[in-house]
């Protein structure tokens, strides 16, 4: 369990100077010496430990970036295993494509929190840290399996689930005929096996070129704007993605009441979600938008509170501001171009009095979506707020995109092997082997684990004698 | 008036006289232990009261591993059977699987003489109605409250209906379906065990009384016809293989070359699925009279009917029951139905238009334990020295029974011994799959063996369970020297011959080419070794005798595992990769009383069923539905923090 080599970005996902990946485990000097073409053509494998090296990161023939190398073998590691920390270009395509790399040559992705927890069992974080260890594994773990539910779009969990049903039928006809041979038969089933397996394959193959184009996860800081009608919601949200120019994706919401957005502030990508307004209402088409919105409010990374500084605050505004409580905000005073009925000392002489909201953290700016004034502090204030920590998506989203895509690419190589065996002449048996490490893998892209899943289909769809 | 009631001393109790209680019963004995088995009726030892076989597909790999741990099963079907078949043939070894027909009297006869000729075995005819236990004063430190019984209680005897009381060590409870057993056949109601057998009637409730958790299962059988109301000419006859195969490593393959009795093959057709639904509002099932639980891997003739709607037709076994009765066995028409019906939808068959029924078809409702009041010993965690083993655990089948029968005498007599229980994991045996199956999982109806269920098959084989077993059986005592250092030494003639064979050159000559054409084998370029042509599907080591001159003469056996060895490496030793990593989370023993309460952020769903399951092992753990990886992880840590205050 602890022998194998892991791999993941050690710093924040954002465009910032500098990222670091870091390897951990016995095959990280190995692994990067595969790809590490370092200058003076020695191998890392002859180096002194604690040693930096310069050099380029090349995947085959594509040099990927210009990177410093740092060595250090276990046990003078955080990790006390050989470690290797790649330190790069801060970009997130170039960090995301050495961690590929280095997966390629023989990483796994590490699971959320598992480098803190080899430290731990390897004996090197203090006994009293033990406590934050085990909330670091149940922190991430909590975030990488709602980011991993959440971002996954609709369309991608949508086949994945029905490739799995498909996979997952084709083993219970050959256990169920591997268990009851006297009543259902196996003749002439490999080469209709064959055929159903390679349209798997081309399913899979297809989601596979998808996930190169970085759409399996929506990888950005989840932005929510909320407000009352009519406070300049969507104008502002017209305003930053025409500024910008830059749409990534244009995602219709799952309900027409919500709209969302990918946008990208100068290497910050930011999902925005635009809600229905939220107010007290009876209409029960309306009451769905703004549960949906208060939803949305509750998941996200950041929220965009709009008020509407022409006119006065009432108790729709202080409802939402209580929603705000213990989270990262940005107050936004919009329609500045209009007489003022409400002043940010209104917005905060109220925001004090909600708890978790302490005057000084809270961000209240003037802006006008209309007459685009006020839109570059907004920008500021989000990148500020993004590299002092105030707001964070973790990394883990993009490790769970790449541990996606291994394991649609291990789900690909097992069915390869499924047709291997067929046209090898294989007895049926070593089909549903290969099949079954197909499903499993495919399984943890949507968090499904296999439990009695088999077992349940066996009795439903194969009459079974006795 | 004193009554001066019946008090005797054993080591061991075992209740019940089925295929588990024999198991138990004779390992413990074999072992050295003075030791009595009950039973209603010493006329059903070892009954087979549903179909007349033992083994099949994946049972018949638990006979084996029976055999290679010292059991009887084996050896018992070897001595009795009337036909056999190896399921599977065409496919890969690891789901070959053997099943035999027994003479169901014979069958029963000759496990009664086993029984009778075994030293420390005494057969007593009687209804055991309470167990005897003493609490213990160490409170067990993980139960909750809720839970119940908080004290750890030690078992200390039985007491039978009589009010004979017989103290003794260890008691191992094998009592199948026969706990408040009541059968149906329609509206016809009788409370008896199988068979018209008498039913035992107080045992549940003093359980319960113990803390015990009951679950309430049902399962059914087919009608009993006579042979000589069948017309065969109208049935496929199914005949058995001509080189037989014995079940047991230990018996002797030509003596069981017999000549063997044939089964028939006939179909439903629409007219019985009418009759059927028609009558469906007078079965007990769809009108709601049985409570229990059934399988759905056996379904009665009705589910299948309901179930599966298209069907046109569903496939009719007729197997004969022994050569000394006229009964036949309708295998695949279970039936709960009321006799009426019943006689109507068989005489819809082909070849049993004017059948005549000896015995009904009926189900049967039975009280058993929910087993994950188990530890993997087979021994109850709230009361020590309890044991148990077959249907009473919620599993299904003669197969299922005898080795949880085996293992749970095994580990009676190793608690009375004071040695190590044995428990078998999931990568060492078909019987670990289905017992950690048992213990782990979540079980809500009468549990069979599948191959499906076991994940490192390729390895569990039918024709190695020698080689993975049998040490193990020696070191508990029931396998004798001289066997043991046959397997050692078959090991050692395996690893030679296979080294050697990886060392024989052939070149591309006349001999060898003719050789592979004869095969459609493509011709040889450049010279291979001999192991590269065994891995060629439409070769093995045995059709390469010929150009392999130096091959030195082997047993069966021995040549057997070579080819399998050779011909599926590389599955093999990926399943042999799978099973080291396995292996290093079973090895992470928790330790016994291991308070969940203690371990910080470990969600509640996880820590209520660790409480309730009390792994043994992290591996364990893993496998409960509702603990996750993280929880296993937060676990871990915890466990590694404690092991450093210790140290320290």
């Amino acid at each position: 369990m602890r022998t194998d080599t892991i791999a993941a970005i050690a710093t924040a996902m954002a465009s910032s100077g500098i990222g670091i990946v870091r390897i951990s485990g016995k095959e990280a000097v190995s692994i990067t010496d595969k790809i590490f073409c370092k200058k003076g053509g020695k191998t890392l494998a002859e180096c002194e430990s604690h040693t930096i090296h310069y050099g380029h990161i090349h995947d085959g023939e594509e040099v990927i970036d210009e990177v410093m190398v740092l060595l250090m073998r276990g046990p003078k590691s955080y990790t006390k295993e050989d470690t290797i920390e790649i330190d790069c270009h801060g970009g997130v395509y170039v960090m995301k494509r050495i961690l590929e790399t280095v997966i390629k040559y023989g990483a796994r992705p590490a699971e959320p929190g598992e480098f803190t927890k080899r430290a731990f069992l390897n004996g090197r974080i203090d006994l009293s840290q033990a406590e934050s260890v085990i909330d670091v594994i149940n922190a991430k773990n909590d975030f990488a399996l709602k980011s991993s539910m959440r971002q996954l779009s609709g369309s991608v969990s949508g086949v994945v689930k029905e490739i799995r049903g498909e996979i997952l039928h084709e083993i219970a006809f050959i256990e169920s005929a591997l268990d009851d041979p006297e009543h259902i038969s196996l003749d002439g089933y490999p080469e209709k096996l064959q055929s159903i397996v390679e349209d798997i394959e081309k399913k899979v193959e297809k989601l596979l070129s998808t996930s190169d184009n970085g759409r399996i996860l929506k990888e950005g800081i989840s932005t929510v704007i909320v407000g009352k009608p009519n406070a300049g919601k969507s104008s502002l949200l017209n305003t930053l993605v025409g500024e910008e120019r830059a749409i990534v994706t244009n995602i219709a919401g799952t309900t027409r009441d919500v709209l969302e957005e990918q946008i990208n502030l100068n290497g910050i990508v930011l999902n925005i979600i635009d809600t229905a307004g939220i107010r007290e209402t009876d209409d029960v088409v309306e009451k769905i938008g703004v549960d949906k919105a208060k939803k949305y409010l509750n998941d996200a990374d950041l929220i965009i509170y709009v008020v509407d500084s022409s006119t006065k605050l009432d108790e729709n505004d202080y409802e939402i501001m209580e929603l705000l409580a213990d989270r990262q905000a940005i107050i936004l005073l919009n329609k500045s171009d209009l007489d003022a009925l409400t002043t940010e000392d209104d917005v905060r002489a109220y925001v004090d009095k909600v708890q978790g909201v302490s005057k000084n953290d809270c961000r209240i700016l003037s802006v006008s979506a209309k007459n685009q004034t006020g839109m570059e502090e907004l920008t500021e204030t989000i990148r500020e707020m993004f590299f002092t920590g105030d707001i964070t998506f973790n990394d883990e989203v993009y490790i769970t995109n790449i541990r996606h895509k291994t394991a649609l690419q291990e789900a690909l190589s097992s069915l390869h092997l499924v047709v291997q065996s067929i046209e090898g002449g294989m007895p049926e048996d070593f089909y549903s082997i290969d099949l079954m490490n197909a499903y499993e893998e495919l399984g943890s892209i949507v968090g499904e684990a296999v439990e009695d899943d088999l077992v349940n289909e066996i009795f439903s769809k194969f009459c079974m004698g006795k | 008036m004193n009554r001066n009631l019946l008090e005797e001393t054993y080591d061991v109790v075992v209740v019940g006289a089925g295929h588990a209680g024999c198991e138990a019963a004779l390992a413990c004995a074999r072992l050295g232990l003075e030791t009595v088995i009950f039973t209603v009726s010493v006329d059903s030892i070892a009954l087979m009261p549903c179909n007349p076989n033992i083994g099949g597909s994946s049972k018949g790999h638990l006979v084996r591993e029976i055999d290679a741990l010292g059991g009887q099963m084996g050896i018992n079907i070897d001595k009795t059977f009337i036909q056999s078949k190896m399921l599977n043939k065409s496919k890969g070894p690891a789901v070959h699987s053997l099943r035999a027909q027994a003479d169901k009297a014979n069958y029963s006869m000759e496990m009664r003489k086993t029984l009778q000729e075994t030293e420390h075995l005494t057969i007593r005819q009687a209804e055991v109605s309470e167990i005897l236990t003493t609490e213990d004063s160490v409170k067990v430190e993980n139960a909750t409250s809720e839970q119940g019984a908080d004290k750890l209680q030690h078992i200390t005897g039985v007491r039978t209906v009589s009010g004979a009381t017989y103290h003794c060590k260890a008691v191992v409870l094998c009592t199948g379906t026969y706990l408040n057993a009541r059968c149906l056949t329609g509206e016809m109601i009788t409370y008896t065990g199988p068979n018209g057998l008498m039913a035992a009637t107080h045992l549940t409730q003093s359980l319960k009384d113990h803390g015990v958790e009951m679950f309430r299962f049902k399962t059914g059988t087919p009608a009993r016809v006579d042979k000589n109301s069948l017309d065969f000419s109208k049935m496929e006859e199914q005949k058995g293989d001509e080189r037989v195969i014995p079940f047991s490593f230990t018996t002797n393959p030509e003596d069981v070359q017999i000549d063997q009795v044939s089964c028939w093959l006939t179909y439903t057709n629409p007219t019985t699925h009418e009759i059927i639904r028609n009558n469906l509002d007078r079965s007990p099932i769809y009108a709601g009279i049985i409570e229990g639980t059934g399988p759905r891997y056996c379904p009665s003739i009705e589910d299948k009917v309901v179930k599966f709607a298209d069907k046109e037709r569903h496939q009719i076994f007729i197997e004969p029951e022994g050569l000394n009765t006229n009964e036949m066995y309708v295998g695949g028409m279970s039936s709960s139905l009321p006799e009426d019906v019943q006689h109507e939808m068989y005489r819809t068959l082909p070849g049993l238009e004017h059948v005549k029924i000896v015995r009904n078809a009926y189900a049967i409702e039975y009280d058993c334990i929910n087993p994950n009041q188990l530890y993997a010993s087979l021994e109850f965690k709230k009361i020590k020295g309890l044991f148990s083993g077959g249907q009473f655990n919620g599993s299904s089948g003669y197969e299922e029974a005898a080795c949880q029968g085996l293992i749970a005498g095994i580990n009676a007599a190793m608690k009375v011994l004071g040695r190590e229980p044995l428990v078998l994991d999931r990568s060492e045996a078909y019987i670990g799959v289905l017992i950690d199956d048992l213990v782990t999982k979540e079980n809500h109806e009468p549990y069979r063996m599948m191959t499906s269920r076991a994940e490192y098959r390729l390895i569990l084989r039918q024709d190695n369970a020698d080689l993975r077993l049998t040490r193990k059986g020696y070191e508990i005592g029931l396998i004798s020297k001289e066997r043991y250092d046959w397997v050692c030494k078959k090991e050692e003639l395996i690893k030679e011959e296979i080294e050697r064979v990886a060392n024989v050159h052939i070149g591309a000559n006349k001999e060898v080419q003719a050789l592979l054409e004869s095969y459609g084998s493509i011709p040889l370029n450049t010279g291979v070794t001999l192991t590269e042509l065994i891995r060629r599907p439409e070769l093995d080591y045995e059709k390469l005798a010929p150009i392999d001159k130096n091959r030195p003469e082997l047993p069966y056996d021995v040549m057997e595992q070579v080819n399998i060895n050779i011909k599926y490496d590389g599955y093999i030793s990926r399943q042999m990769k799978q099973v080291e990593s396995f292996k290093k989370m079973e090895k992470k023993k928790i330790p016994e009383g291991f308070n969940y309460d203690e371990v910080p952020s470990l969600r509640i769903e996880a820590r209520q069923k660790l409480k309730t399951y009390n792994p043994t092992s992290i591996g364990q753990a893993s496998r409960i539905s509702g603990v996750s990886p993280a929880d296993i992880s937060v676990l871990l840590v915890y466990m590694e923090q404690m092991r450093y205050h210790k140290e320290s």
